[in-house]
């Protein structure tokens, strides 16, 4: 029997998910075995045309990181979808959009601004910015179009299956692989990751008080976490209730705070909104009802940069999906 | 309706305990109000996931308003405290996202204040007239 034929890409992503599929480690010579891999630009030198001239559905699966935002990408992962009978979402940026995705707080142009031209250690005292088309004695040179707006990989092309993670961990990527090799896939659209709440999987979750409550928020570097505590429980934003679990609690485990990056549990539409809405609940429960509006709005106010905090990873996959546009 | 043309769409979320009764003293007081403001009926302020404020925004609404029982008058102590802290946070975020704060407010309105209830809705349809409609994000620039 033939080989399955496997594809990677990476579209807007840092590297990091192409690491993480060499950080299953030896199970990458069993991986290779059994399977025929077709496309790795990171690794391996395969062309476009060597794809476009694959059958549709040829390639049994094709894990896809990194969140879209060139029309390069967009062609590619379009091309993908046609020829792959699986797609999988591998990794933050292509499941919620991820670090990239924080563009969203800009534009095309704030960001090309700001990258060629106002950075102070920058030398391009001509202002030459990236353009779709330059003309260069007599040769016309094409750059990929930078989109004014982050998409996730499920809001260009349907998605079979979500590997969360930035990036995802070790063992849940050769579960995922090792599933689909035998076949044994849950319904399509699923998580490949525990549907459960990283507080439930926490190593210090026992620690964590029943009623809890903040009045003075502290960011990590105003205090020596206690690593036998609840880090919500000291006073530091822990994204852990928030957040699903399967990540192997790693950022616990080195004495920071949950990030978020696993996203949602199932059913949650808005990670950011439910992270809010938690830590909201719990600020300043004690004598809440001698406060009056302005102390609210004082003690609210302690998170600096909500909307960076609480969609740090998701905000293309968030309701409002991006900052207005004028 | 406003010189141009621009009928907002408001939503209104109303505690059963308090603030939908005050809007059903409205209504039976025959209170005249601005007609552009549909109720969702929540059993407390401290319901109103941020979510729901932003599925609604998602959804078309123009403007959004939570109401609940006066603090301390709560029927389940505490959630109409949550939801001001809730809003709050929410009003901090909706404007890093260039979303005009004044489109999202927090009221509280008993069983008996059906007055406050009219003045409220048309004074918030008012200023969102005012502000025109929310601007949906724009698609990505030259996506296909
Ligand atoms: S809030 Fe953070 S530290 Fe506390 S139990 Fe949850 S994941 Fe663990
Ligand atoms: S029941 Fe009215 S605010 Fe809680």
């Amino acid at each position: 029997m033939a080989k399955p034929k496997v594809a990677f890409y990476w579209c807007a992503s840092c590297g990091g998910c192409e690491e993480a599929v060499l950080d299953i480690n030896e199970t990458i010579l069993k991986v290779a075995e059994a399977v025929e891999l077709v496309l790795w630009p990171v690794a391996l030198d395969f062309k476009k045309k060597d794809i476009e001239a694959m059958k549709d559905g040829e390639i049994a699966v094709s894990f896809i990181n990194g969140s879209v935002r060139l029309d390069e990408q967009e062609e590619w992962v379009k091309l993908l979808r046609k020829k792959s009978g699986l797609i999988v979402a591998f990794g933050a940026c292509a499941h919620l959009g991820g670090i990239p995705g924080l563009g969203n707080f800009c534009t095309k142009e704030t960001i090309i601004n700001r990258a060629y031209k106002e950075v102070p250690s920058l030398d391009n005292p001509k202002g030459v910015v990236p353009q779709v088309k330059t003309t260069l004695n007599g040769y016309e040179l094409t750059l990929p179009e930078f989109y004014d707006t982050v998409k996730t990989l499920d809001q260009t092309i349907p998605v079979d299956y979500y590997l969360p993670g930035c990036p995802p961990p070790p063992d849940l990527i050769v579960n995922a692989v090792m599933a689909i090799l035998k076949g044994e896939l849950p319904p399509k659209g699923t998580v490949l990751a525990p549907n459960k709440a990283l507080c439930d999987t926490c190593p210090v979750k026992d620690s964590k008080p029943e009623k809890l409550t903040i009045t003075q928020l502290k960011r990590p570097y105003e205090l020596k976490i206690d690593p036998d505590k609840c880090i919500l429980a000291q006073g530091v934003f822990c994204y852990g209730p928030a957040t699903r679990s399967g990540c192997g609690e790693t950022c616990i485990r080195a004495n920071m705070p949950c990030r978020g990056c696993f996203g949602p549990v199932d059913g949650v539409v808005d990670q950011g909104a439910k992270a809010l809405s938690m830590l909201a609940s719990i600020m300043g429960v004690d004598g809440e009802e001698k406060m009056s509006d302005e102390d609210v709005k004082k003690l609210v106010s302690q998170i600096v940069d909500p909307a960076g905090t609480f969609y740090r990873y998701s905000l293309p996959s968030s309701l409002l999906r991006r900052k207005r546009i004028a | 309706m406003s010189k141009n043309g621009f009928e907002p769409k408001i939503v209104v979320f109303c505690c059963n305990w308090c603030s939908y009764a005050g809007a059903d003293l409205a209504g039976i007081s025959r209170l005249k109000m601005k007609p552009q403001f549909r109720i969702i009926r929540t059993m407390c302020s401290g319901r109103v996931d941020p979510a729901l404020v932003l599925y609604a925004f998602n959804k078309g609404a123009d403007g959004v308003l939570v109401a609940g029982c006066h603090p301390g008058d709560c029927h389940y102590g505490a959630g109409n405290y949550k939801a001001r802290r809730r809003m709050a946070m929410l009003t901090n975020m909706l404007t890093q996202l260039g979303i005009e704060p004044a489109r999202l407010r927090l009221e509280w309105i008993s069983a008996s204040e059906g007055p406050k209830f009219q003045s409220t809705i048309n004074q918030f349809i008012d200023q969102i007239t005012q502000l025109g409609p929310f601007n949906k994000a724009k698609e990505a620039v030259g996506a296909k």
